[in-house]
């Protein structure tokens, strides 16, 4: 079985794995972060968005050995210790999750979004930058309203993902 | 109103960690020795099994073991069932056929399941699965359930003679008939309520695990009610004693109806788990969940209105097809029946009303209640009905509506329901306002100028939710009593527990719950905890669903917070030497009455188990309570949506320029969670209205098996919605509180479609009203325009 060696959260792991192996199932199987999801089978849903060298990847469509030397943020790395990363409180504060299986894949979507489209995002722009991420709850009006919010907060000093990466 | 308790914005408890990533979904559960289970599914929509040759895939690397229908009918597991028996016309019980959790000689839909691979890992399972020989005899099938009991149709259950379930009917035929004979107009209409996949973004999922030592089995399962899905294993399957099995649903990633239900894979798991010896996950894939999770709706409907001359409605005649799919799934047999017809009223006073359901077997996936379950079929015919006529007899649709309002209260329908309270001119006159329907014609105007058509509709609808009265709906054939249970547990540190037969999968019990107890204790929420979804920590409960963890979960809360208060107060009583019926609770402080002694709500709890103020004799120590609330009523939730849309006639395009949602919920305990409840159930109605359709070729394949195929809403898709609320309270329950889960999704599809056939000025729109289906009808309205 080949090794792939990957930082995943800042922490660098060599992990044997089967070839086939995804970097979804590298990182909920081998690493056991089980908050980066599973929804579909086709590339479709976005509930397995991590950040590979900080920038969004779905998770489902890459194999682990790709990531090989690569840094990875997931979803359980996005907040500096005890405190949220400004998009996460986002989230929170304007209720933009409910089942919170989209979520995830959501937050590290919008994180990516900012670093790309920058701080000052209006409706349009986020409903077609969310283009890759299914949610079943919401109707999206809340996840709207939390990464406008999350997006201005993030430029307000709050930790970007990126640098952290 | 306290910062935290009914009707406040609280932020909600359990979003810590969903956005954190360490929420327990069953997928993210790992047994120690788990082996990963794979089905092996017929490709087949219709086929007779003659042989299952399992040797080769026995052989493949990893395999544990292959299991086939044969060696599930050997161990006399029992098949899955409906819940709720429905009589026909004729006095005949209803057709229920069987339903092996593995098919053991006939196959009746694509995905149905033939065999179970066991595997060291899913890869392996997958692969071995492949190796599994299956001689199919290929038989014709139906997918049309308009063609399914045509003479000739192939049969699919040979207990149900041309593939009829049930041919029920209520209300008056003759009366009905009667006030269609005097009319002075009626409206027809021939209605599809499109095939819906619920898709929730997480698949189901199970995995199970046996207990060697005690005999007991566990499972973890996607669930809304694990309490009614250990009963059923149980008692009907056969699987084991209802004490010796244990049903956890830890967080569940939506549901929307298609997790009540008892799934093959769930009874699969368990029996494999007791062959093996070992822990057995299985979690679908999308592919999967797209062929084996119930389906909704799926109704052909003829429906016809009739008015007198001042537009008064006299008569309602529907006659509905409804598509149940290959098996009876766990309460399908109620929704285009109790759940449907028995909503036809609408938010009108109609005095005759008749419906005939012919419930039939197709070879598709079984259909089951999906958010609203009945009643946006229901919704979809009257709105319609009810807008058509407006537009024949040339009367503007919000006076038709209110000409024909139920206006007093208690009003019998005819067909059962008796609403309790209600305003919905209130409802449909704010709606109006904040739609600025006034200046609709602006609007159309300055749409035309860009060569765009523009429309309105609105969709006054009306629900039963808080389901269900027990007795009542005994009477009507359930198989189970609908009331819910809570326990309320007080430490002695005064932090509380409360227990909870309902299930949240996204709705924020976590939060809601504990305003309850902060308003009625007052204590932090933060000193609540909310306990749900284990039969080992939850005695009984029924669920949630229906809307109807509020109106019944909380009651059943709230009455047990009752006797919470009542022994504290006794305790009190001992603590300052006073009667219990001279203490008074409020703000979590106890006082005598008339004085200035008091005691807190900590010191009282911690007295209650140190028990050193009263005697054995006066009084148990301990603060734990429980309560069995059941409903008196159905709880009737209503409201107006108007939807606005702007055609491209070009493109066939339709943009929702405006939504607005005015909804009576009667008491909010978090309207920020209720208005994210609305949104979510707007969206899947809209999704229904303008995107999605599960669709099966002839041969009954399901041609939109995937997120490729089928469309589902995104963020692109939708406006940002206008939602407000007018309040009538709901006088059958204590908390005043009629539910809002599924108003959005029942409401939304006849308000769009009302819209986009005022904007292309003809009827024939079918859902999903995709940019070709409204092309087509656009260039009508376009070709109509040119020749004026
Ligand atoms: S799981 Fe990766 S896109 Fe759906
Ligand atoms: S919150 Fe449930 S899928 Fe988005």
């Amino acid at each position: 079985m080949p090794t792939v060696t990957v930082t995943v959260n800042g922490k660098s792991h060599a992990v044997d794995v089967a070839p086939e192996t995804l970097l979804v199932e590298l990182l909920r199987e081998k690493l056991r972060l089980t908050g980066t999801h599973v929804g579909c089978d086709t590339s479709q849903c976005g509930a397995c968005v991590v950040h590979v060298d900080g920038a969004a990847v779905k998770s489902c469509t890459m194999l682990a050995m790709s990531a090989d030397g690569a840094s990875v943020t997931t979803i359980e790395g996005l907040a500096n210790g005890g405190s949220l990363h400004p998009m996460q409180e986002a989230f929170r504060e304007h209720h933009g999750l409910q089942c919170g299986f989209c979520t995830p894949g959501m937050i590290m979507s919008a994180v990516d979004i900012v670093n790309r489209k920058g701080s000052e995002l209006d409706e349009q722009t986020i409903r077609e930058e969310l283009e890759g991420n299914i949610c079943r709850c919401t109707g999206y009006h809340n996840i709207v309203k939390a990464v406008g919010a999350g997006a201005k907060a993030m430029k307000g000093g709050g930790k970007s993902a990126r640098a952290a990466e | 109103m306290s910062a935290t308790g009914i009707g406040a914005a609280v932020r909600r408890k359990e979003d810590q960690r969903f956005i954190t990533g360490t929420a327990n979904y069953t997928s993210d559960i790992s047994r120690p020795g788990e082996v990963r289970a794979w089905f092996v599914r017929s490709p087949h929509a219709h086929a007779t099994i003659k042989k299952i040759d399992t040797k080769a895939a026995e052989k493949m690397p990893g395999v544990v073991a292959v299991l086939t229908g044969a060696d599930l009918a050997n161990d006399k597991i029992g098949g899955l069932i409906c819940g709720w028996a429905i009589t026909s016309k004729d006095g005949s019980p209803m057709k229920m056929g069987a339903h092996p959790a593995i098919a053991a000689d006939k196959v009746r839909c694509v995905g149905d399941q033939v065999a179970v691979v066991l595997a060291e890992t899913l890869n392996q399972a997958r692969d071995a699965a492949e190796k599994v020989k299956v001689d199919y005899a290929v038989l014709p099938s139906v997918v049309d359930p308009a063609k399914a009991t045509a003479k000739g149709a192939p049969q699919i259950h040979d207990v149900a003679p041309n593939n009829q379930i049930y041919d029920w009917h209520i209300g008056d035929k003759n009366a009905t008939d009667a006030a269609f004979a005097s009319a002075k107009h009626v409206t027809k209409l021939e209605i599809v309520n499109n095939r819906l996949v619920p898709n929730a973004i997480e698949p189901r999922a199970a995995i199970a695990e046996y207990d060697q030592g005690n005999d007991a089995l566990t499972l973890w399962n996607t669930s809304q009610n694990p309490h009614v899905a250990r009963l059923v294993i149980s008692a009907f399957i056969g699987m084991a004693p209802e004490h010796k099995l244990r049903v956890i649903a830890p967080d569940v990633g939506g549901g929307f109806g298609s997790k009540i239900f008892i799934y093959p894979e769930e009874v699969v798991a368990l029996w494999a788990a007791r062959r093996v010896k070992r822990p057995v996950k299985w979690v679908s894939d999308r592919s999967e969940a797209f062929l084996t999770d119930a389906h909704g709706r799926d109704h052909v409907t003829h429906a016809e209105l009739a008015l007198d001359a001042d537009g008064k409605i006299t008569g309602l005649r529907v006659r509905t097809i409804a598509n149940l799919g290959a098996y009876m799934s766990t309460f399908s047999s109620s929704v285009p029946t109790y759940l449907y017809a028995t909503l036809l009223s609408g938010q009108y006073a109609i005095p005759n009303i008749y419906a005939e359901v012919e419930a039939v077997y197709t070879n598709t996936a079984p259909v089951d209640a999906y958010r609203g379950a009945g009643r946006p079929e229901a919704t979809f015919v009257v709105e319609r009905l009810v807008e058509v006529a407006a537009r024949e007899l040339g009367i503007d649709p919000a006076e038709l509506r209110r000409k024909n309002f139920v206006k007093s209260f208690p009003h019998q329908t005819p067909v059962i329901m008796a609403y309790d309270a209600g305003d919905y001119d209130a409802s449909l006159t704010k709606a109006m306002e904040m739609v600025d329907y006034r200046n609709f014609g602006k609007r159309k105007a300055e749409s035309e100028r860009k060569g765009k058509l523009r429309g309105i509709g609105f969709s006054t609808y009306i629900e039963a939710c808080g389901i269900a009265p027990s007795q009542a709906v005994g009477s009507l054939g359930a198989g189970v009593g609908l009331w819910e249970s809570a326990e309320v547990r007080v430490n002695p540190t005064g932090s509380v527990e409360i227990l909870t037969g309902s299930h949240s999968h996204g709705q924020g019990h976590e939060t809601t719950f504990a305003q309850l107890v902060s308003e009625r204790l007052g204590v932090p929420i933060e000193t609540v905890s909310v306990v749900h979804g284990d039969t080992d920590k939850v005695q009984f409960g029924m669920g949630t669903y229906g809307s109807r963890s509020g109106a019944v979960g909380m009651s059943a809360i709230s009455k047990a917070l009752d006797k919470i208060e009542d022994k504290a107060k006794k305790v009190a009583g001992y603590m300052m030497e006073a009667s219990a019926d001279d203490i008074e609770f409020k703000d979590g402080k106890f006082t005598v009455k008339g004085t200035d002694k008091s005691v807190g709500w900590g010191d009282v709890t911690l007295n209650a188990y140190v028990a050193h103020k009263f005697t054995g004799g006066q009084l148990e120590p301990g603060l734990k309570e429980g309560a069995f609330y059941d409903p008196t009523n159905f709880t009737f939730p209503a409201g107006c949506h108007i939807a606005e849309v702007e055609i491209d006639p070009e493109t066939g395009k339709t943009t929702i320029a405006n939504w607005v949602a005015v909804d009576d919920f009667g008491v909010i305990i978090n309207p920020m969670i209720v208005e994210g409840q609305v949104h979510g159930g707007i969206a899947q109605g809209v999704g229904q209205a303008l995107l999605e359709g599960a669709s099966y070729n002839a041969d009954g394949q399901l041609i939109t098996g995937s997120f490729m195929d089928y469309a589902m809403p995104r963020a692109g898709d939708l406006p940002s919605f206008k939602v407000d609320t007018t309040m009538t309270k709901c006088p059958s329950n204590p908390l005043g509180i009629k539910g809002c889960g599924e108003a959005g999704a029942i409401a939304s599809p006849a308000a769009l479609i009302n819209a986009i056939t005022n904007a292309v000025g003809h009827e024939n729109v079918p859902m999903p009203a995709t940019p070709g289906t409204v092309w087509k009808a656009a260039q009508r309205a376009v070709m109509k325009k040119a020749a004026e």
